[in-house]
C-alpha cells in the first residue's frame, strides 16, 4: 500500500512484462525500494540507519557463511580453526575480522536507529507493530552475538557461556534443570559450542524474516518524520529513488570508510585480549566482561547485590535486565502523548537527553570490576533508567504541554503550505 | 491500567536497587575504597615501544624479526611453545628455503610415517608447525604464537614484562602475607605483581646476533616482542595495506555519491 501519488511500476520491456505478468518482483522492489515508494521530503541522517543496519545484517551473514566452511565447531578444535582461518584461508583475517566488528558496528547502527525511534516517538500509533518486530530484532540479534561469542572458544567464549546460561539458575526450582538443558551438560562443553555454532548460523535468517516483516508494517503507514506530522499531501514527499537511494547510498559510503578503519587498523579495539588464550574451565578470568554492546545491561544485572525480602539479589538482577528490554514492548502504550516528536516536547526532550547520558554511564559501569565506586554509580543510574522508563514517560506523556506543531511536513521545511494557504483563503 | 502497572513494576525495580544501595553504601562508607598490592603496585599501562611495526603504515623490520626469532629459539622455546606458527611461515622473516628446510630439520616431530602408519619421530618439515615444547617444571609456559594478542598492552606489555623484573617494594617485602613467595619473582608490569617465570633476560648477550646487532637485555627484550607481534599478527602487512586501497577507494565513492546526492536532491528544499 502506498499514497495515491505514489508511481506505478509500468514496465517497458517486453522481457519485464512478461516476467511482471507471472512474478512481480520487480513491482515489489519498485514499491519497496524504488520510485514507487513516496517517503517525507525532511527526514534528517538518523533515518538512514535503517537502510545501514540492512546492510550490515547482509555483510554479517556473507562473511559468516564463508567463516562457517572453515570452523570447526569442537571444543579441540574450535580456537585452532580460528586461527587456521587468520593465518592459512586467503583472505581469511580479512574475513574475521570484518565478521567480529561488523557485528560490534551493527549494533552501534542499531542503537542509533533504537534511540531515533526513542526520540522521535517512532512507536507511537499507527506504527507499534514496527516497533515491536524491531525490538524483536534486537532481542535475536542479542542472541545471535552472544552465540557467535562462544563460538572461538576462547576464554571469554567459555566464560561467557558460563555466566550468561548461569542467569537461569536465578530462577526458583526450575533454574538448574534451565541451565543444563540450555548448555545441554552441566557446564560448557562440545555439546554447548554444537548447538550454539547451529543456533549462531539459524537465527541471522530468522532476523532477516523478522526485517522483512518489519519493512513491510513499515510500508502500511510510511516512513515517520522528525516533525512527526503525517503526510498530507504530494508536495510533503518525495520518490524513495532516486532521492533516499542517493541519501542512504552516500551514508554508506562513509559507514564503509569507518567499517575498513576498524577491520584494518584497530580489529581487535573492541575485542578482549583475554579471547586469545583458549578456553579453560579450570581457569575463571580476573575480570569477565562481555563485550560493549552488552556492558549497560551487565551494569543493570549487577546493581542487584542484595535480596528484596524473600527475593534473592541475581533474581533481581536478572529479572531487571530482562525487563529492562522487555519494556521497550510496552512503549506505544506507556507514552499516551498525541505528539511524536520530541522536538515539539519540552519536557520529554529533557528525559530523553538524561537517558541518553544514562546508558552512557551503565556503559562505563559494565565494563568497570564489581567494586566501589562503580557499583553506587551502576544503582544511580539503574535507578534512572527504571525510572525513566516505567515512570517519567507515562507521567510526563499526560501532563507535558507540547509546542505547537507545524501545519503539514511542507509548511515545516518551506515555512509555508501552499496548498493550506489557498484552502483557507478559498 | 497498563500505566498505573508500569509505574508499580518501576517502583518494585526502584525499591530493590534502594535496598541494595543503601546496604552496599552503609558499607563503603565503613570500609572506604577497596586497596590491594595489586591496586596500589601493579603497573597498568607499559613501557613505550617503538616498532616499526606501529601505526597505519607500520611494516615489519625483518632483520628485528629474525634477531627476535634468535631470542626465541635460544631462550623462550626452552619453555614455551609456539604452535600456531609453521616453520614455512617464517618465509615472511627473509629466510631462504634452504634455510628454512634447515630451520625446521632441527626440529623433531612426532608424525605418522607414510610408509608403516606408525607415530615415528622425524626431522622437521618446512610444513610442520613449531615443535610442543615439554616443560618439566610446575606450572603450564603459555604458547607464545598469540602472546602479544592476549595480553592487553600487546607487545609494550611483554617488552615492559621481560625488562621490568625489579626488587620488591620494603612495604610489601616487610609483611609475610604480600612477600613475594620462594620460586616467584617481584615484577610490577605482571598483574599479581609475583610471576612464577625467572626473569628470562637476565643477562646481555645470552645470543649471539649475526647482523652484528649488540644484544643488551633491552634489545633482546625489543627484538622478542617484535618477533611475538608477527608471530600472533602475521596478516599484518597485508592488512594495512588492502586498508589504505580500501579506506582509499571508498572515500573516492563516498565523495561521488555524496555528489550525486547534491546533484539528485538540487532544487528539493528538505
Amino acid at each position: 500500500m502506498s499514497f495515491p501519488w505514489a508511481k506505478q511500476y509500468t514496465p517497458s520491456h517486453p522481457a519485464m512484462v512478461w516476467l511482471d505478468e507471472k512474478l512481480p518482483l520487480p513491482r515489489l522492489i519498485y514499491g519497496a525500494v524504488g520510485a514507487g515508494y513516496e517517503v517525507p521530503r525532511n527526514l534528517n541522517y538518523f533515518w538512514n540507519f535503517g537502510f545501514m543496519a540492512g546492510l550490515c545484517l547482509m555483510i554479517q551473514i556473507v562473511t559468516g557463511i564463508v567463516l562457517a566452511m572453515h570452523f570447526a565447531p569442537d571444543t579441540g578444535l574450535a580456537f585452532d580453526s580460528t586461527e587456521h582461518i587468520m593465518r592459512d584461508v586467503n583472505w581469511g583475517w580479512m574475513l574475521r575480522y570484518g565478521h567480529s566488528n561488523g557485528a560490534a558496528l551493527f549494533f552501534a547502527v542499531i542503537y542509533l536507529h533504537i534511540f531515533r525511534g526513542f526520540y522521535y516517538g517512532s512507536y507511537k500509533a499507527p506504527r507499534e507493530m514496527i516497533w515491536l518486530l524491531g525490538v524483536t530484532i534486537f532481542l535475536l540479534m542479542m542472541a545471535t552475538a552472544f552465540m557467535g561469542y562462544v563460538l572461538p572458544w576462547g576464554q571469554m567464549s567459555y566464560w561467557a557461556a558460563q555466566v550468561i546460561t548461569g542467569f537461569f539458575t536465578a530462577f526458583p526450582l526450575i533454574g538448574d534443570g534451565l541451565k543444563e538443558w540450555l548448555l545441554g551438560g552441566f557446564a560448557p562443553d562440545n555439546a554447548t559450542l554444537n548447538r550454539f555454532f547451529s543456533l549462531h548460523f539459524l537465527l541471522p535468517f530468522v532476523i532477516l524474516g523478522v526485517v522483512i516483516l518489519h519493512i513491510w508494517s513499515l510500508h502500511i503507514p510510511g516512513s515517520s518524520n522528525p516533525t512527526g506530522v503525517e503526510v498530507k499531501t504530494k508536495a510533503d514527499t518525495v520518490p524513495f529513488h532516486p532521492y533516499y537511494t542517493a541519501k542512504d547510498g552516500w551514508t554508506v559510503g562513509l559507514f564503509m570508510v569507518i567499517y575498513g578503519l576498524f577491520v584494518f587498523y584497530m580489529p581487535n579495539s573492541m575485542g578482549h585480549p583475554d579471547n586469545y588464550i583458549p578456553a579453560n574451565p579450570m581457569q575463571t578470568p580476573a575480570h569477565i566482561v562481555p563485550e560493549w554492546y552488552f556492558w549497560p545491561f551487565y551494569a543493570i544485572l549487577r546493581s542487584f547485590t542484595q535480596p528484596l525480602l524473600f527475593i534473592p539479589g541475581k533474581l533481581m538482577g536478572v529479572l531487571a535486565m530482562f525487563a529492562s528490554i522487555l519494556v521497550w514492548f510496552f512503549m506505544p502504550w506507556l507514552d499516551k502523548s498525541p505528539v511524536r516528536s520530541a522536538k515539539f516536547r519540552p519536557l520529554y526532550r529533557k528525559f530523553f537527553w538524561a537517558l541518553v547520558l544514562d546508558v552512557l554511564v551503565l556503559g562505563y559501569c559494565g565494563v568497570s570490576p564489581p567494586e566501589q565506586p562503580y557499583i553506587l554509580l551502576a544503582q544511580l543510574a539503574t535507578i534512572y533508567y527504571f525510572a525513566h522508563f516505567f515512570i517519567i514517560v507515562p507521567i510526563v506523556s499526560s501532563i507535558e504541554r507540547p509546542e505547537p506543531l507545524p501545519f503539514s511536513i511542507t509548511e515545516a521545511v518551506l515555512g509555508h503550505d501552499g496548498q493550506a494557504a489557498l484552502a483557507a483563503k478559498g | 491500567m497498563i500505566r498505573i502497572f508500569s509505574i508499580l513494576a518501576g517502583l518494585f525495580f526502584i525499591l530493590g536497587l534502594l535496598w541494595s544501595m543503601t546496604i552496599d553504601t552503609m558499607a563503603f562508607a565503613a570500609d572506604g575504597l577497596p586497596t590491594s598490592p595489586e591496586k596500589e603496585f601493579h603497573i597498568e599501562h607499559p613501557k613505550a615501544l617503538s616498532l616499526s611495526s606501529n601505526g597505519p603504515f607500520g611494516k615489519f623490520d625483518k632483520a628485528q624479526l629474525q634477531r627476535g626469532f634468535g631470542v626465541y629459539r635460544e631462550v623462550c622455546s626452552q619453555c614455551h611453545s609456539l604452535k600456531h606458527v609453521a616453520y614455512r611461515d617464517l618465509t615472511a622473516l627473509g629466510y631462504s628455503e634452504n634455510a628454512i628446510k634447515a630451520i625446521a630439520a632441527k626440529a623433531t616431530i612426532n608424525a605418522k610415517d607414510p610408509l608403516s602408519g606408525e607415530l615415528k619421530d622425524r626431522p622437521g618439515l618446512p610444513s610442520d608447525h613449531f615443535a610442543p615444547v615439554v616443560y618439566g617444571g610446575k606450572g603450564v609456559p603459555p604458547d607464545l604464537s598469540l602472546i602479544t594478542k592476549a595480553r592487553e598492552g600487546g607487545a609494550a606489555y611483554v617488552y615492559s614484562l621481560l625488562t621490568g623484573y625489579a626488587a620488591q617494594p620494603a612495604k610489601l617485602a616487610n609483611k609475610p602475607e604480600t612477600k613475594t613467595p620462594d620460586g616467584l619473582y617481584y615484577n610490577p608490569y605482571f598483574a599479581n605483581l609475583n610471576i612464577a617465570m625467572p626473569p628470562p633476560l637476565a643477562a646481555d648477550g645470552l645470543v649471539t646476533y649475526s647482523d652484528g646487532t649488540v644484544a643488551t637485555k633491552d634489545q633482546m627484550a625489543k627484538d622478542v616482542s617484535a618477533f611475538l607481534t608477527w608471530t600472533a599478527e602475521p596478516k599484518l602487512e597485508a592488512r594495512h595495506q588492502t586498508g589504505f586501497m580500501w579506506i582509499g577507494l571508498m572515500l573516492f565513492i563516498t565523495v561521488l555519491s555524496f555528489m550525486a546526492y547534491r546533484n539528485v536532491w538540487s532544487g528539493t528544499k528538505h
